[in-house]
């Protein structure tokens, strides 16, 4: 059912946990539909992703999508990370399942999110997050 | 990881092995067709058929001539809704009153029917899965033409008060059907006693071949056929029977009669010893299902701030097979319906996983299984975000 990659990646996530402080967190989902994702980001001053965390509820892919989205912004910059879309986290993946692409969906969400959390907090504006807004990303149980 | 441990057996069973031996033969020996009657190959299928309808018979106290053989409980099922309702209709009867926990085998039929102008009650049941005996009787009309209500729920396990069902049923004059399929052969059933009108089985729930299953009429019942063409099982019940399955189906009743009340003592133990393992060792969990009036063989547990789905692959890790009512394991939208129907919130539904035990089981797979959902637990609910979060806990 799962690609080798994406049972390693639920096996094995990789930067699970919170970031005490964190510079931007960024939460998409809810327990209704299954799947909760939670990002926390440590941004320095050249606007570098030092650190990502993640806490995310939900099944298999969801942890694989959330383990594999924090390690490819890791060390990116912020405008880099912003362009993770859901597409390169399936290809990421190995590809998913079709019942089970909106995971990856939450995935590219949740950084969104968290950037422009990080985005408001310091007053910054990230290009291609200019028009974003959280609750656009409420996702209402699609599959 | 070299440990198997198979616990889904509501989901189906390993065929007995003396199930299997007896089998055999009619594969590649004894495969005369049935109704070949003229030379006795077709006789030798035809008496081991009817051997078996006499065991299945004698099981649950009905006659031989009320028992028929179909290919499994979903179409047991659809017969006795759909062959009620069409032999019904004309006579000013178009309402059935079910429950909101049944199988989709009855839910999906109800909903066929009322394209053509059946109408269903759906009756409510209480957290623990039973129904509301004063809530059927209120629904019961004038155009009542059935009440069909499963035995025993298969993802909860929780027992219903089918006598008291069947008393209400006979007084009001209206057919009564029971879904079987999860009780049968761990259950002693006598239809008679409970005033079971038409009764879906299945064989491959008890050690017995998958794609065989049984349909009880009582005498009488007005039913129109459901499937059409020879003139196979009395002409009730038409195509060239499945005469190694059947076969199978009466083997495995007879092992299950054998023995049955020991049988359910020591799995009821097994059951209690695993469902006190998981409270006593995990915290912020829920029995799912009534306490005691539930099959011996199963849990239900949901395991709060965590996924199903997640679970069962990590349990597969460790060799362990089990099942959960989230709908990340269905492809469907929304979780279980029998759980949300007790009343459990989405969140919770979401994190349940169902044991099902079978005579192979011991006390230390028990021990293992505890142990193995501690660690699992302890290991999602880590990088669980609801876990440490008091405004999502309360969604």
């Amino acid at each position: 059912m799962y690609s080798e990659i994406v049972m390693d990646h639920f096996r094995n996530p990789r930067n699970v946990g919170r970031i005490e402080n964190a510079d931007g967190v960024g939460q998409v989902g809810n327990p209704k539909c299954g799947d909760i994702m939670k990002i926390y980001l440590k941004i320095n001053k050249d606007e570098i992703i030092e650190d990502v965390k993640f806490e995310t509820f939900g099944c298999g892919s969801a942890i694989a999508s959330s383990s594999i989205a924090t390690e490819m912004i890791k060390g990116k910059s912020i405008h880099e990370a912003v362009g993770l879309s859901n597409k390169a986290v399936v290809e990421a993946l190995g590809g998913l399942p079709p019942v089970k692409i909106h995971c990856s969906v939450l995935a590219e969400q949740a950084v969104k999110s968290a950037l422009y959390d990080y985005a408001q907090k310091n007053n910054k504006v990230i290009k291609g997050l200019e028009n974003y807004k959280p609750e656009d990303d409420e996702i209402h149980c699609q599959h | 990881m070299s440990k198997k441990l198979y616990l889904d057996n509501a989901a189906t069973t390993r065929v007995k092995r003396e199930v299997l031996d007896e089998m055999r033969q009619y594969f590649d020996e004894l495969y005369g067709n049935p109704s070949s009657q003229l030379y006795e190959l077709g006789r030798k299928s035809k008496q081991a058929i009817e051997k078996a309808r006499k065991t299945l018979a004698d099981f649950i106290n009905a006659d031989e001539k009320e028992i028929y053989f179909t290919a499994g409980g979903t179409e047991s099922d659809n017969w006795a809704l759909k062959g009620v309702a069409f032999a019904n209709f004309n006579k000013g009867k178009n309402h059935i009153i079910t429950t909101k926990i049944e199988h989709h085998a009855i839910l999906h039929t109800c909903e066929y029917l009322e394209k053509f102008g059946v109408e269903t009650t759906y009756l409510d049941v209480d957290r623990y899965g039973l129904v509301d005996l004063e809530q059927l009787k209120e629904s019961i009309r004038p155009e009542t033409m059935l009440i069909s209500v499963m035995y025993a729920n298969n993802e909860i396990g929780t027992i219903q008060p089918i006598e008291e069902i069947g008393k209400i049923a006979k007084e009001h004059g209206i057919l009564f059907h029971v879904d079987a399929v999860q009780a049968f052969g761990s259950i002693r059933i006598d239809v008679n006693k409970l005033n079971i009108d038409l009764m879906s089985m299945s064989a491959h729930k008890l050690g017995g071949p998958k794609g065989i299953g049984g349909m009880y009429i009582r005498k009488g019942t007005r039913i129109d056929n459901f499937i059409h063409g020879g003139g196979q099982e009395r002409g009730r019940r038409a195509g060239t029977e499945g005469v190694q399955n059947i076969v199978g189906f009466g083997k495995a009743v007879e092992i299950a009669s054998r023995n049955l009340d020991e049988r359910a003592e020591r799995l009821t133990a097994l059951r209690n010893r695993l469902v006190e393992g998981i409270k006593n060792n995990i915290p912020d969990v829920v029995l799912n299902g009534h306490p005691t009036r539930r099959l011996p063989n199963n849990v239900n547990f949901s395991f709060k701030y965590v996924e199903g789905e997640s679970i069962l692959l990590l349990l597969d890790m460790e060799g362990i097979s089990a099942s959960s009512g989230s709908a990340c394991t269905s492809g469907s939208l929304d979780p279980s319906h029998v759980l949300l129907a007790t009343g459990l919130d989405h969140g919770t539904a979401h994190g349940s996983i169902r044991f099902t035990l079978s005579e192979e089981i011991t006390e230390e797979d028990i021990d293992y299984t505890v142990e193995t959902m501690k660690n699992i637990i302890a290991k999602l609910r880590a990088m669980s975000p609801i876990k440490n979060d008091e405004d999502l806990k309360k969604n």
